[in-house]
């Protein structure tokens, strides 16, 4: 934006040094449990995203699963709404939601995403709920690690890893019951009775979350996802950060609770390592933004508490964005509303204008949606005959797809060309719901009336017991010249 | 593959396609696998972007080297096992005939029992069955829509089946039969039998009058009941045709190619020869029983 981005002095090192580094052994990660503000509202989200995850499959509308993709029938229900191939559009709408989302919620205040709703937190903070509650807290987890194996070391991990494969297969169980009758698919996996591709994803998407959310962990953050290395184009100086104020906390140092630390010269920061100790990727926030920073604000919380404890007042590490932190308008005391004030610029405007018109535009062609089509197809072999009695004649087969979920009787008809006229075996066809029939129809003119060559003709299908019920498509007629 | 190069480049092919993998491992091993021994300095490539950006020559990640040394060793098994090398068939004598094969077999296993289950049942039953038609309209719109039309009116040459009109005769069996032996029918060139171009002319106005059709000249009429005689080996004296040997019935308004007094002189005059193909060796015994039910059908409507 307006300012050149400050430029991060390289670290001073030997480059054997440097290998070593990049091929360095990964660190286990022992995350303390945080309690506050923001692990509150992860846990909202983490549990209000899995009651729908875990619950949706199992709501049953019109005698049949209110979610399911079935990909064999390629239909996709959502309650009352039946997708077809055709309306595939829609998840191009969806996606593109999706993106847009994304994008202005970054710009407005970093990685929400991540730190909040993303699958990878999600699992990763419910397999360590298991661990903690299994062995005991973080320092009890780094006790037992390096304990020699005994059998009490080995019941409490079988326990954990029981837990896990548990909570993995059933996440596996629910993301397949998304794509075929989840009850049917519990009976089946239970009688060891699953076809070769439902166990297959049961186990691959089982075998992904015990893998990532119980071994990978951080790991998946830092140097798979895309998110982390293109999310930097999205931020700009008025992003909303996790940041630690340097300015209030350094120098650092420890400090009694009745010390006037001012006067040693010491700054807020009492260096318990509290912020690193709670870090799920293991960083010192203390050190700037760094990639691996996930903003699940959970230093915010461990920093806040300890705060409390000195007396002195929150958000030592706190959102805040690169501008305020540097003073660039003044954040003290409404800080949050000067803030938010600064988020209402161009970027954040244009992107919320265009999701904001796809959103609309989305709802209202699904709201608008009628649920008949019709794809109409020119016999090509033949493309001209003659009538009996002496009219021309066109053939053509009209697919009529009735994509509600309850049957309806369609009335066929034709313009377009003088006294033109449909002959058909039934000029009234009964579709069931939520499928398709193909009538052969054949429409005749006298060619004493229409010119040789291309016409085109406008074929209707409308329900007879819903006159809202229609759709209607062109093709060619042709005539011959004599 | 020897059926399309000649056998003389295929130990050629085979050596270059060996030579290139296992130069590939060669290249592999001589430039990037190995690790520095102990207290050799890294290197930068000597390049600097941005003032402080360097790119150090470190070896690449072990795992990444033996992904490359498995394809190598993927590539080989391959061609080992399947025909890749020149004209070498592979150990496991896979072919794309075979593949084929195989994957009609496992269709046939999955779909014959539906097929099996029709065939038990008579082709009038069928007719009446919703699931059989349905299935016979899409073997329809596969197989026969082409030459009859999507409706199964036929066009010019192509026999309408809707009209209960038949050539060969209506009955289930006859348009079973016809279907899987297919049909060929002759009508010889007639112009020297009936007396030349008069003659023609005059047999023609006679048609038009049987057929019920208008205008015929009423004295070139009488004059072609005569020379119909010869007609009358094949349409019966009556005209009414004979189903035995295809011949059509002359005294309705149905035509085949055509009832207008230009078209029968030139049926007549040059004759007419039209094939239906057989469908056994293609569809089989139990797909053509469901068809034949759904064209009974089409024609049962009409009545």
């Amino acid at each position: 934006m307006s300012s050149p981005l400050p430029k991060v002095p390289l670290p001073q090192v030997e480059p054997n040094e440097l290998e070593s580094e990049l091929y360095e052994v990964r660190k286990t990660i022992y995350p303390r449990a945080v309690h506050g503000l923001f692990a509150k509202w992860r846990w909202g989200l983490v549990i209000f995203t899995q009651v729908i995850f875990y619950g949706l499959p199992w709501l049953m509308w019109n005698g049949r699963q209110a979610v399911l993709f079935d990909l064999g029938a390629r239909r996709f229900y959502i309650f009352d709404l039946v997708l077809w191939p055709q309306d595939f559009i829609f998840l191009t709408g969806l996606l593109i939601i999706s993106a847009l989302s994304l994008f202005l919620f970054t710009a407005v205040a970093g990685r929400l995403w991540c730190g909040y709703a993303c699958p990878q937190t999600v699992y990763t903070e419910l397999f360590m709920w298991i661990e903690h509650h299994v062995e005991g807290d973080r320092s009890k987890r780094m006790k037992l690690d390096r304990e020699p194996w005994s059998a009490h070391k080995l019941g409490i991990k079988a326990a954990k890893h029981g837990i896990w494969i548990a909570v993995a297969l059933w996440t596996g169980i629910t993301f397949v019951g998304y794509f075929t009758p989840i009850r049917t698919l519990l009976g089946e996996f239970i009688s060891f009775n699953l076809g070769p591709w439902e166990a297959f994803w049961v186990f691959f998407y089982g075998f992904a979350t015990y893998g990532n959310a119980g071994w990978m962990r951080e790991q998946v953050c830092k140097y798979m996802c895309p998110y982390a290395r293109f999310q930097s184009v999205m931020f700009d100086p008025d992003t909303l950060v996790i940041t630690y104020d340097p300015g209030r906390g350094e120098p650092r140092g420890s400090r009694g609770k009745s010390v006037d630390h001012r006067a040693k010269g010491l700054g807020d920061c009492v260096d318990c390592e509290i912020c690193v100790q709670v870090c799920p990727t293991g960083i010192d926030i203390r050190n700037g933004l760094q990639y691996e920073c996930i903003a699940c604000g959970a230093c915010i919380d461990g920093c806040d508490q300890v705060m409390d404890k000195m007396g002195y007042p929150r958000g030592l590490i706190r959102y805040s964005t690169e501008n305020a932190m540097q003073g660039k308008h003044p954040e003290e005391p409404t800080a949050l509303r000067k803030i938010a004030s600064h988020l209402l610029r161009p970027r954040v405007l244009i992107y919320s204008a265009i999701l904001a018109t796809v959103v609309v535009a989305m709802t209202a062609s699904l709201a608008m949606r009628v649920p008949v089509k019709l794809n109409v197809l020119k016999d090509r072999a033949n493309l001209v005959r003659e009538a009996s009695d002496g009219w021309v004649e066109n053939v053509y087969r009209l697919q009529i797809m009735n994509t509600a979920e309850s049957g309806h009787r369609f009335q066929v008809s034709v313009r377009g060309l003088p006294d033109v006229r449909l002959v058909s075996e039934t000029p009234v066809v009964t579709v069931a719901g939520a499928s398709s029939v193909v009538v052969p129809v054949s429409v005749q003119v006298d060619p004493a009336a229409v010119a040789p060559g291309s016409h085109r003709i406008d074929f209707e299908v409308r329900a007879v017991d819903n006159e809202r019920l229609s759709a209607s498509s062109n093709s060619s007629f042709y005539v011959r010249a004599p | 593959m020897s059926e399309f190069t000649s056998g003389f480049w295929s130990p050629y092919i085979a050596i270059i396609t060996l030579a290139s993998v296992i130069g590939c491992a060669v290249f592999l091993k001589a430039t990037g696998g190995k690790r520095r021994p102990g207290g050799e300095k890294l290197t930068t490539t000597g390049h600097a972007w941005d003032e402080d950006l360097q790119e150090w020559n470190n070896p690449l990640p072990k795992w990444w080297t033996y992904l490359f040394y498995l394809t190598v060793v993927f590539g080989l098994v391959y061609l080992l096992l399947y025909p890749g090398l020149g004209s070498f068939p592979g150990l496991l004598g896979w072919t794309s005939v075979g593949q084929y094969e195989r994957e009609r077999e496992v269709a046939a296993k999955e779909y014959d029992p539906i097929y099996e289950k029709f065939s038990k049942m008579d082709i009038p039953a069928l007719a009446e069955n919703a699931e059989a038609r349905e299935m016979g309209q899409r073997l329809f719109l596969t197989y026969c829509y082409q030459c009859h039309g999507s409706d199964g009116r036929g066009a010019r040459g192509f026999p309408n089946l809707t009209d209960g009109d038949w050539l060969y005769g209506g009955s289930p069996e006859a348009i079973q039969t016809t279907i899987l032996d297919g049909r060929h029918g002759i009508m010889p060139p007639m112009i020297d039998a009936v007396g030349g171009a008069e003659g023609v002319k005059a047999v023609a106005n006679y048609v038009r009058e049987i057929s019920g059709q208008k205008p015929f000249d009423p004295v070139l009429a009488a004059e072609g009941k005569e020379k119909f005689v010869v007609c009358a080996a094949c349409h019966g004296p009556d005209g009414k045709g004979n189903p035995a040997i295809g011949a059509p019935n002359l005294t309705d308004n149905i035509w085949l190619y055509g009832g207008s007094l230009a078209t029968i002189t030139e049926t007549v005059t040059k004759g007419r020869n039209n094939q239906m193909p057989a469908w056994k060796d293609l569809l089989g015994e139990t797909k053509v029983h469901i068809l034949a039910a759904y064209v009974y059908s089409l024609s049962q409507q009409k009545k």
